[in-house]
């Protein structure tokens, strides 16, 4: 399975991000600057990182999200492919109109950057059917624009379609719901603003999101891979 | 013909507004006690070509990126451009 690794002008955990995939979990991963010639066609899995892409400009990922290659992503998603946005990436997805919603500053304005305990609320998805129902697991999260926002038919629809993967354990930056990740309503795009990739080896405090992305490789290859 | 735009962006009613809340107290502290619902948002000012679907141009620049229509309102203003 080969992955790409989205990288924009001030994404910073696009290093992270490859390390987990190609070092950790053993997949491909190359890295995609956002204006070079590519065809993602050619990857299986597309990551978006996290970081301050365009200096958070504007708002937090509306910038990157108006790039060429977003079409791109937006393609690749149709097509089923698995998409995962993470922090900056989940602000990007949400900007582009991938995942309903947005990401507002913090409740309390400022900068949280500590380890979170989430809740698994759907394993059913290609990215958490490698955890329980209801399981704990914990990230790092570093944000200052966390504060997941919807209208209430939004939410309704969320929680109707049980869109809703991860919320906090303990809400750290007044989201909805305690709303942490969510899923499109075709389950391939994955938001959310803690990080599994920082979360891969014990010395890293936690490697509660290896399964994350064990779940993306099983899933694929019980989908493309014939046994 | 050069027409100014101004957009005003705020937070929509109803959504929390952490910055003026912390502005407000802050405002509060240094006496003025009379300042209430104290709310942030930006202005964006650019020059457009005058055209006849300049109102609809703007509204759509707005909604597809000055703004996000998610937790965000906007209001704009159309003037003559004014060289000093």
């Amino acid at each position: 399975m080969k992955f790409a690794v989205i990288v924009f002008p001030g994404s910073n955990c696009d290093r992270d991000m490859h390390y987990a995939v190609k070092d950790v979990l053993g997949a491909e991963a190359e890295f995609v600057w956002y204006e070079d010639e590519c065809d993602l066609e050619k990857y299986d899995g597309i990551l978006i990182p996290g970081g301050f892409s365009y200096g958070d400009y504007l708002r937090s990922g509306a910038i990157a999200a108006t790039a060429e290659i977003m079409e791109q992503v937006k393609e690749q998603a149709e097509k089923g492919k698995p998409v995962l946005g993470v922090c900056n990436g989940f602000q990007i997805l949400t900007e582009a109109g991938l995942l309903p919603g947005a990401l507002m500053r913090n409740k309390d304005l400022s900068f949280i950057c500590r380890n979170q305990r989430l809740v698994v609320e759907n394993n059913e998805t290609m990215f958490t059917s490698q955890y329980g129902k209801g399981q704990v697991v914990q990230f790092p999260i570093a944000h200052g624009e966390g504060n997941y926002f919807c209208d209430e038919d939004t939410l309704a629809e969320l929680k109707r379609n049980n869109q809703i993967v991860f919320t906090y354990e303990s809400n750290p930056n007044g989201s909805v719901e305690n709303i942490a990740g969510i899923v499109n309503k075709e389950g391939n795009v994955l938001g959310m603003m803690p990080h599994p990739e920082r979360a891969v080896d014990k010395w890293l405090g936690s490697e509660d999101g290896i399964r994350l992305f064990q779940s993306i490789l099983e899933n694929w290859r019980k989908t493309y891979v014939a046994n | 013909m050069k027409k100014k735009v101004k957009v005003y962006v705020s937070l929509k009613q109803g959504v929390l507004d952490p910055q003026g809340k912390t502005i407000e107290s802050s405002l509060h502290s240094l006496g003025f006690k009379e300042a209430a619902n104290v709310r942030v948002g930006k202005v964006i000012e650019f020059e457009i070509a005058e055209s006849a679907d300049l109102e609809n141009q703007i509204h759509d620049m707005c909604k597809k990126l000055l703004a996000n229509p998610v937790m965000e309102d906007y209001r704009f203003e159309v003037e003559e451009v004014v060289r000093p």
